[in-house]
């Protein structure tokens, strides 16, 4: 690593957002460098300016954001200056990036195949057939099964995973000097983005390109990143090589974000109850769609005779990755969802076969708290009449009510006088707290929380898991907690079910199952972890 | 194939739909003042209560009304549409007669409407918030609001009676008829009006959505995956937003066909074109209400034909929708 | 508040403001400056506008004072529009909730109904209405709205298909709420503003139906109605064309201007989706 020449070299780069934005600069006196040959990882939560980093290099901006100040070199030329003509030279040829969402970045109008072709037919003058053979041999690179028929296939006709590969192979068709990855694997499954962070280790160790890798997450930077740079609302406040920043943070934000960052360790186990407060015996739903007349009938098994216990004050983690049943699973405990067949015992009483009148009063001691926090709260009604409507649904005088939901905000940690704003006044972890009020409120006996920080940034997620832990320990709450992130759910089970396909696969205490996977599946899901050797040689640290 | 028999299975559903209409304009038809039989009275010049008697129990109109219902739907499955009164013709008879006329207008004026829409739509987009835009978007606007009767006796004035470069109205020459090219070009001539003011609300219409799909489709992702793969601009849109754009604008044709059809009313009228349109008109004015049923009938069945073809196109256009049941 | 000053930023939006309110005062002030019944004669039939200070407008073939028919038909235009438009919007708005918040059957047979509606052609449903119940000003009226309501009600359905699964209805559901609670307190505040908005572009072709049925004699002969005088216009087109053009430009403005105004309203309640 010694006198690489670097491919790109920003120094002072500065970007300026139009005015009513939340800041008046995206990027401010930014200077970093990225040398061929190695990965460089940019972090920071949403608003950091990282992805405005990105942007700028491709001078890809929107249409208001302006570059202001500052020189972006690459292999000599000026960024920032050059005329677009030549920008477009460099875009996809010298220049690359891969995009977040695999779905919305292709063109749902035409093939995998046409699209990698494009980057041919743009900035080369090859024949068709050579432009094919190329294309075919770029998917067999980045390992897609199949890679004729993906060739022909439509976008919607692949899986995630697939669609990020195809858009790997299309960045690095003509072989660019710089690849840019803003939050690749993001939106993938914990077993895919394993599975694609290899991908694009392997490919740049191959191919010597140098990487300028954009994420939210430590743990990637742990997995894969040469060197790092921090970034708090677009400047930068840490860099240097991986193992330096990682083992000796200098600046107290990046100190955060490391310490935001769950361990897969579980916590030392609480001593559980013994008397069980719920128990779901058998629960299996399962959807029929599409067909005519009976025929071709689609049928999905979204949930298969799924079996557990939760005991009183304990935490059950549902663990699984998408379609692996586990909101639906959720949705069936609450009856937002009938289930086909078997039985959920609450104090002594079956929810499944209730019937509906009945259910609407007995809701009260199973309660919900959803996971995307600017949907589940309804934007025309105020904080504290979010809050306050489940008791007056069941009976409570008004008055009674909205200050029984101002005394819920204290306890929450919100200020009990700004109950009377609305929800898009509030940012995302407050919202959540929001939530979580408006499900105590009706004094459950169980709480359902579905996913209800994987939409949060990484130091706000902390916060609201130990208001969880917290609330747990005051209120005596069972919790069932659903997640797709294993190191969440380390920290606050105690319990752990592992689910995939519908079916639970492995279940036991947390300690356990973490120390100790048995299933194969769950071994895997273990291993994909990213940053996994970090987190663990992490967590034997003192918090 | 699987395109077919998706399109084939929104056609199968529009059968209901048909019966249902067919059913409501009948029991509806039967409130009305007077039936046939009063007004081929009036044209006979009065008669006295026997002949009226006789006539109704020839025509079964006498019969109770669910069993009226029943003959007539059961007549319309072997496409006997009844009998006219006032022209003296199988209804059938006369709605053929009157069809191609419409069926021309339409297509021309949907032509017009969906070309030029389709043209300023992209250009306004291109130039959005710039002096272009701003001069579309206030045309469109504009031709939204006007009138089409209105506009037809305005161009009427402009065109037939100040500038004299027009006729003002009817089919073709009736005093001179043409053959073979020259007849095309004399209808063409005719037609030039009727079809201008008839595709002015469409075109107004389709240059509104063409606009907003073109900026909806300019923000979305895969167009900035197109500009970092080095596309220039002009190759962007040809090669990724036209042809997303344009899937809005397909669906509407299906959606705006009945539209169309009763505009056609008015624009007939004004220009005396003989075709289906003034036919209800006059269907209406006279009474013969055999005939408007029958113009109901053929009219919701071009708009499902009409709506068939789209599909057709739309499924060919979008490779998503063969996938969905 | 925000939507009304985003509301007053756009020059169009203004501008179609000021135009609907001139036509609200022409229907107002209708009677104060001609209290004479409109369709009665005033002077010589055919006078051209300015000729006469009189008759600033004009006369038209049998006598009557153009000028009093445009702002007593004002009073007609608003009051067809405005009255028919509430009927569709009503029964849209109905048709449309129930089938999106049930769907299953309720939405099938419920969308059948609106697609038989939409497929006759609508022009054609309102010429067999008047030839059924005939042309009286209430009659038409109701013609009109009963003929408007399928899209008011696909709007209305396909908000509250998308907001029915939101978690906060979902949550609403979890607290124990009754169906028409969750209907009328949750999702219809928030479905309601698009099909506002809506209203305006119903009440354009509102008023465009009604002028074109007056147009073709259809409609209320009793009334001064646009419609009605670009239809006797039609006569004399030859060389009095103004008989027709002057109450055109009429419709022509206030169409706009209701467009105008429902532009205005939605972008000023929905600043996200100006793509500006």
């Amino acid at each position: 690593m010694s006198e690489i020449a670097a491919i790109l070299s920003v120094e002072g780069l500065g970007v300026r957002l139009p005015a009513g934005a939340d800041r008046a600069y995206a990027l401010t006196d930014v200077s970093l460098s990225v040398a061929s040959n190695e990965i460089l990882c940019i972090v920071g939560e949403s608003g950091s300016g990282k992805s405005m980093m990105a942007n700028a290099v491709m001078r890809l901006l929107p249409n208001e954001v302006r570059i202001e100040g500052g020189r972006m070199l690459f292999e000599g030329c000026d960024l920032c200056a050059a005329p677009e003509a030549e920008m477009r030279r460099l875009r996809g040829a010298e220049i690359a990036m891969i995009f977040q969402e695999p779905m919305t970045a292709l063109n749902p109008l035409r093939t995998i195949g046409d699209q990698i072709a494009e980057v041919f037919s743009v900035h080369t003058d090859l024949s068709r057939a050579e432009i094919t053979g190329r294309v075919l041999a770029l998917l067999a690179d980045v390992r897609i099964p199949d890679p004729n028929g993906a060739a022909k296939a439509y976008p919607h006709e692949l899986s995630g995973g697939q669609r990020q590969r195809a858009m790997i192979a299309m960045a690095l068709a003509l072989d660019p000097k710089l690849l840019i990855a803003d939050e690749p694997t993001t939106a993938l499954d914990v077993t895919t983005q394993a599975q694609i962070l290899k991908l694009i280790r392997e490919l740049q160790g191959r191919r010597k390109a140098a990487v300028m890798f954009i994420t939210h997450d430590f743990g990637v930077v742990a997995e894969i990143a040469d060197r790092v740079v921090v970034m708090q609302q677009g400047r930068i406040v840490e860099q240097g090589p991986a193992a330096q920043v990682l083992d000796n943070p200098q600046h107290a934000y990046t100190r955060q974000l490391i310490a935001a960052v769950p361990p897969l360790t579980a916590p030392a186990p609480r001593r559980l109850s013994q008397e069980d407060i719920l128990t779901i015996s058998g629960i299996s739903k399962t959807y029929r769609s599409g067909g005519f007349l009976g025929r071709g009938v689609r049928i999905t098994r979204a949930v298969k005779d799924v079996s557990l216990k939760l005991p009183k004050g304990a935490t059950l983690g549902i663990v699984g990755e998408s379609g692996s049943g586990k909101s639906t699973l959720a949705r069936c405990l609450v009856r937002l969802i009938d289930p086909d067949a078997g039985s959920i015992m609450l104090l002594g009483r079956d929810f499944v076969t209730m019937p509906r009148a009945r259910l609407r009063e007995e809701t009260r001691h199973i309660q919900m708290v959803f996971q995307d926090p600017f949907a589940s709260l309804n934007p025309r009604h105020k904080a504290a009449e979010l809050v306050a409507q489940g008791p007056i649904v069941h009976g409570t005088p008004r008055a009674t009510a909205l200050a029984e939901a101002k005394e819920l905000f204290a306890l929450v940690g919100l200020d009990p006088s700004a109950a009377d704003r609305f929800p898009h006044e509030f940012s995302g972890g407050q919202r959540q707290r929001i939530g979580l009020a408006r499900a105590l409120a009706l004094k459950p006996a169980v709480l359902v929380a579905d996913e209800p920080v994987s939409a949060l940034d990484v130091s706000v997620q902390a916060q609201v898991l130990k208001l969880l832990a917290d609330l747990r320990t005051r209120l005596g709450l069972s919790i069932v907690f659903i997640t797709h992130d294993l190191r969440v759910a380390a920290q606050i089970c105690d319990l752990v079910a592992v689910m995939k396909d519908g079916a639970i696969v492995e279940h036991g205490l947390a300690g356990e199952v973490f120390a100790n996977p048995q299933h194969a599946y769950t071994q895997a899901l273990l291993a994909s972890v990213p940053g996994g050797a970090f987190a663990r040689q992490h967590a034997t640290e003192p918090a | 194939m699987r395109i077919l028999s998706l399109a084939g299975r929104r056609l199968a559903a529009s059968i209901p739909t048909l019966f249902l209409i067919l059913i409501g304009v009948f029991l509806l038809l039967q409130f009305a003042p007077g039936d046939t039989v009063d007004a081929m009275m009036a044209q006979m010049g009065g008669g006295d209560a026997a002949t009226a008697q006789a006539l109704r129990h020839f025509y079964g109109l006498d019969l109770s009304i669910p069993v009226q219902l029943g003959n007539y739907l059961w007549r319309l499955v072997r496409l006997d549409l009844g009998f006219s009164a006032i022209y003296g013709k199988p209804v059938a008879t006369v709605i053929l007669e009157r069809l191609p006329p419409t069926l021309l207008l339409m297509t021309s004026a949907l032509s017009f409407a969906f070309f030029f829409g389709l043209v300023f739509g992209v250009i306004a987009a291109r130039g959005v918030n710039k002096w272009p835009d701003t001069l579309i978007s206030t045309l469109g606007l504009i031709c939204y609001a006007t009138p089409s009767f209105w506009f037809g006796l305005m161009a009427i004035v402009v065109f037939s009676i100040y500038l004299q470069w027009l006729p003002p109205g009817g089919f073709e020459d009736i005093g001179n008829v043409q053959t073979g090219i020259w007849h095309v070009l004399d209808i063409a001539r005719h037609l030039i009006l009727p079809a201008l003011t008839l595709g002015l609300i469409f075109l107004a219409i389709y240059l509104r959505i063409m606009r907003a799909s073109m900026l909806e489709v300019l923000n979305l992702d895969y167009v900035r995956t197109a500009r970092a793969k080095g596309l220039d601009e002009t190759g962007v849109i040809i090669r990724h937003v036209l042809r997303n754009a344009l899937l809005p604008m397909v669906t509407l044709i299906g959606l705006q066909a009945g539209t169309m059809l009763g505009g056609s009313v008015v624009v007939e009228s004004v220009f005396s074109l003989p075709g289906l349109g003034r036919l209800a008109y006059e269907s209406v004015v006279q009474r013969d209400l055999n005939t408007l049923l029958g113009i109901v009938f053929v009219s919701a069945l071009l708009v499902i034909a009409v709506n068939f073809i789209v599909d057709l196109i739309y499924a060919r256009l979008d490779p998503r929708i063969s996938v969905e049941s | 508040m925000d939507a009304i000053k985003r509301y007053f930023r756009s020059p169009a939006a203004v501008a179609g403001l000021i135009l609907l309110l001139v036509v609200i005062a022409m229907a107002i002030s209708a009677s104060f400056l001609y209290p004479r019944d409109p369709l009665a004669l005033a002077g010589r039939p055919l006078l051209w506008p300015f000729s006469n200070p009189h008759f600033p407008l004009g006369t038209d073939n049998s006598g009557r004072d153009i000028a009093a028919q445009i702002f007593h038909g004002a009073r007609i235009s608003l009051l067809i529009g405005g009255v028919a438009t509430a009927i569709a919007i009503l029964i849209g708005i109905v048709v449309g909730a129930f089938a999106g918040f049930y769907g299953g059957w309720v939405d099938n047979v419920l969308m059948r109904i609106t697609e038989a509606f939409q497929t006759l052609p609508n022009f054609l449903l309102l010429l067999v209405l008047v030839a059924v119940f005939g042309s009286t000003l209430t009659t038409v009226t109701i013609a009109v709205g009963v003929v408007s309501w399928p899209a008011p009600a696909r709007l209305t359905r396909a908000e509250f298909l998308s907001l029915r699964n939101r978690e906060f209805v979902q949550a609403g559901r979890t607290l124990g709420m009754k169906d028409l609670q969750l209907i009328l307190g949750e999702i219809l505040p928030n479905a309601l503003p698009p099909v506002i908005v809506y209203a305006s572009v119903v009440m354009a072709v509102a008023i465009l139906l009604e002028s074109a049925l007056a147009f073709l004699h259809l409609s209320d002969p009793n009334v001064a109605s646009w419609g009605n005088l670009i239809g006797l216009g039609r006569d004399v087109l030859r060389v009095q064309w103004y008989v027709s053009a002057i109450p055109g430009v009429a419709i022509l403005v206030t169409v706009l201007a209701v467009s105008l105004v429902g532009q205005g309203l939605n972008d000023a309640l929905n600043p996200r989706l100006k793509r500006r």
